[in-house]
């Protein structure tokens, strides 16, 4: 981080002094309050993280290149998927767009200084070092075999691996997101600029603010079922073991009632991304902005009443499965209600393919895919033949690589100009986002045939008759990986020698955008007085096309 | 977090006006409070739920409890809500800081007398006699397994409750000092009324607790 600083400090930043030239040194990063050195300092540690847990889901697809595995012993495998479901989910996607570019952008989206609570922000990422450092070591020491979902007995009385170490990061780390969803709700509700009402704010506000509920309602929920885990296993007291009259059940129960919220959080925020990226590509307003808006609430409070569906063939009974059924597929309306309202915006619209858009065009077609063999898997009848194998590994992957993932790798291209006041060369961004789009499909869409067939996830081995669907699988896996190594590479390049990029280099707009780049440490000289609707491009050339929908009639 | 010129003290950068400071924070403190709901939420619901599959080793469990000592924390604790709420009156009106100080460290006897009782009456002789599951669990065969699990959330819920009381000695550590410095006036208490709903959300917690673990076939 310092020599990232002092390098920039050589560079004719167009404006004099901004948030990263006002002061120097390691001590300034680690002790600031400034939202945008926060955002940073989230961004270097989940890159660092998101490393580890692609070196494991790596070492996973080399080893199932052949039937009887090709790396380690099943021991080890299941450290291995273990260790790359805990890190990516709890460590990587839960914290990746809230964490990064939510907080560098609410305040300056807002019109506001800074977050309601700067130094509760700095505290939340100490909390999350804390947890994720609790999860390497246990990782590094011998590893965890649970699974992510750390169902007992096997977690609680069974695994001889570090499983109460782990739980503990997951545990420290919940606290993290908590404090970012309260302090972002306090921001959004109290720090608007004069002006800047509701419907104003931009599409990605509302999207962190749905995020936000569900971090404060759904992760205590996580945090209280980890810690009575951890009880059981350290006094070896009964609670979930039905050795001694607990429920395994009660653990799911309350395990997925903030397990499968957390899905939304991992997919709100880049819904809320590609709202912004496809209005900015479409120079349009977007189609529908309520409808937009309500969309990510609703999805929010759905995502709590469809926690069952992860149950239907572990002994709940089966009325609750049909009511769990019914309620999931509520949850295909606001999703679709976006997506048709992303489609309509780019309808007519002054399209260009920067490489943002790439991602945004990739994470709509992705995610409708991953959303639609959701509704595969919330059906009873077929769940239960699909349930357990790699068709559930491929439609999740859909969501949270295919989306998520897509989503915010969109957002930091998006905004890099503005975090670091330089340009990253164009043309190997649209490579990369092309190679991240082909090497994705390639190792996943093999996996729906594999799980359709009926290979079950989490074996170390699998008969041969797999073995061509996997290794095509595996070759997309290792496409995939240039693919997300190229960004890091011209990023980096682009802090030092990118092209400075001047305060609105997309000409979006946005209170983000009418600032210097990088933005001063207090953001805005003087707090602005919002006059006008989110994306509110301009209507010349849309009046060539006077029926097209979101054009501003004048 | 320098403030700005002629602000009042406690004032900081990001915020425009006073007004606007204090009704974040007090908003910040009802999130947080949604959040504990959640918290215990999820152990609530735990306990609700054995308690119906286990229904007689859950009155038999009860039975280890004494009400007379939940009793009287239930009233200590219900007195310090109203120490607490006069301390910020107190600053509210105007009052001398000794005044404030007074009640908040009123407030904090009660509080600590609380904790007393609990550890000395209650954990000490559950420990003496046996009924702390992993630490000191003498089964004579007359304990079913529903009972481990009784004394398992009796503990978890009150240790979790107690928990919090600890760290509400600590705000109100700091609330003395922070009156002692004169931070505080009639125009400034925002901390004082924020640490004060902090409070009384650890005394409501105990309200559910006692009847859920006490009043329901407990020993008087």
């Amino acid at each position: 981080m310092s020599t990232a600083t002092a390098d920039l400090h050589d560079a004719p930043a167009e404006s004099g002094v901004n948030y990263l030239n006002a002061s120097y040194g390691i001590r300034s990063w680690l002790l600031t309050f400034d939202h945008k050195r926060i955002g940073l300092l989230y961004l270097a540690s989940i890159t660092i993280m998101f490393v580890v847990g692609g070196v494991a889901a790596m070492l996973m697809r080399i080893h199932l290149i052949e039937p009887q595995g090709a790396l380690f012993e099943p021991e080890t495998y299941n450290k291995m998927f273990s260790t790359h479901g805990i890190i990516m989910v709890f460590f990587f996607l839960v914290p990746s767009i809230p964490a990064t570019l939510g907080n560098f952008l609410i305040p300056l989206m807002i019109g506001a200084r800074d977050v309601a609570f700067p130094k509760l922000n700095l505290m939340s990422w100490y909390i999350f070092i804390t947890g994720a450092a609790l999860a390497l070591y246990a990782t590094l020491s011998g590893g965890v075999d649970t699974g992510w979902t750390f169902y007992p007995p096997y977690s609680s009385h069974y695994s001889a691996t570090n499983v109460t170490i782990v739980a503990l990061g997951v545990f420290i780390a919940g606290f993290s997101s908590i404090l970012t969803g309260l302090n972002f709700i306090v921001t959004i509700h109290k720090m608007r600029a004069p002006g800047m009402t509701w419907f104003r704010l931009p599409l990605f506000i509302w999207a962190m603010y749905a995020t936000s509920l569900i971090f404060v309602l759904g992760t205590p929920v996580i945090a209280i079922t980890l810690f009575l885990l951890g009880l059981e296993r350290i006094l070896h007291v009964g609670i979930f073991d039905p050795a001694v009259g607990g429920d395994p059940l009660l653990f799911q129960h309350l395990f997925w009632f903030y397990s499968h919220p957390a899905v939304y959080i991992m997919i709100l925020p880049g819904m809320g991304v590609v709202s912004e990226l496809i209005t900015a590509f479409s120079r349009k307003k977007i189609f529908g902005y309520s409808f937009v808006a309500f969309s990510s609430l609703s999805i929010a409070v759905i995502s709590f009443i469809v926690w069952g569906h992860h149950m239907f063939v572990t002994g709940q009974s089966i009325y609750a499965g049909l009511v769990f059924s019914v309620l999931s597929f509520l949850v295909a309306i606001p999703s679709a209600v976006k997506v048709f309202n992303w489609t309509a915006t780019l309808y007519r619209g002054s399209i260009s393919y920067e490489a943002p858009m790439l991602y945004a065009l990739g994470f709509i077609g992705l995610f409708t895919i991953g959303g639609l063999t959701g509704l595969f898997l919330a059906s009873l009848a077929t769940d239960v033949h699909l349930n357990g194998t790699y068709f559930i590994v491929a439609h999740f992957h859909y969501i949270m690589v295919g989306g998520a993932v897509m989503a915010y790798l969109g957002g930091i291209h998006y905004w890099w100009p503005k975090i670091s006041g330089r340009l990253y060369p164009d043309m190997w961004a649209r490579i990369a986002a092309a190679i991240v789009f082909i090497g994705f499909n390639l190792t996943f869409f093999p996996q729906f045939m594999l799980g359709y067939l009926g290979m079950p996830r989490r074996y170390a081995v699998y008969p041969a008759e797999f073995q061509v669907l996997n290794v095509m699988s595996s070759a997309g896996a290792s496409i995939l990986g240039i693919g997300y190594v190229i960004p890091l590479v011209y990023l980096i390049w682009s802090m030092r020698y990118g092209p400075v990029a001047g305060p609105n280099p997309w000409k979006a707009k946005g209170l983000e955008w009418t600032i210097p780049s990088p933005p001063p440490t207090e953001n805005f000289e003087e707090i602005p007085i919002v006059t006008e609707d989110a994306y509110n491009y301009p209507v010349a050339e849309a009046h060539k096309y006077p029926d097209a929908p979101g054009v501003a009639r004048v | 977090m320098a403030a700005h010129g002629a602000h009042p003290p406690g004032f900081a950068h990001q915020f425009e006006t006073v007004a606007q400071q204090r009704e974040a924070g007090t908003l910040g403190m009802w999130v947080f409070l949604v959040t504990e709901i959640l918290f215990f939420g999820g152990m609530f619901t735990s306990y609700i739920i054995y308690r119906s599959l286990h229904l007689q080793s859950f009155i038999q469990g009860s039975h280890e409890l004494i009400v007379r000592f939940g009793a009287t924390n239930t009233a200590v604790l219900i007195f310090s809500s109203l120490t607490m709420a006069l301390a910020i009156r107190t600053a509210q009106t105007g009052k001398s800081k000794g005044q404030i100080i007074f009640w908040l460290i009123l407030t904090m006897i009660l509080g600590a007398a609380f904790i007393a009782i609990k550890l000395r009456f209650e954990w000490y002789r559950d420990y003496v006699e046996g009924l702390i599951p992993g630490v000191s669990w003498l089964d004579g065969g007359t304990h079913t397994p529903g009972v481990k699990m009784f004394m398992c959330f009796y503990f978890f819920m009150t240790g979790l409750h107690a928990l919090h009381m600890v760290v509400g000695l600590g705000i109100l550590t700091v609330l003395v000092i922070m009156t002692a410095r004169n931070k505080f006036s009639s125009q400034y208490y925002a901390p004082l009324e924020i640490s004060g709903l902090y409070w009384h959300f650890v005394d409501i917690v105990w309200i559910f607790l006692f009847p859920l673990l006490y009043l329901i076939g407990g020993r008087y």
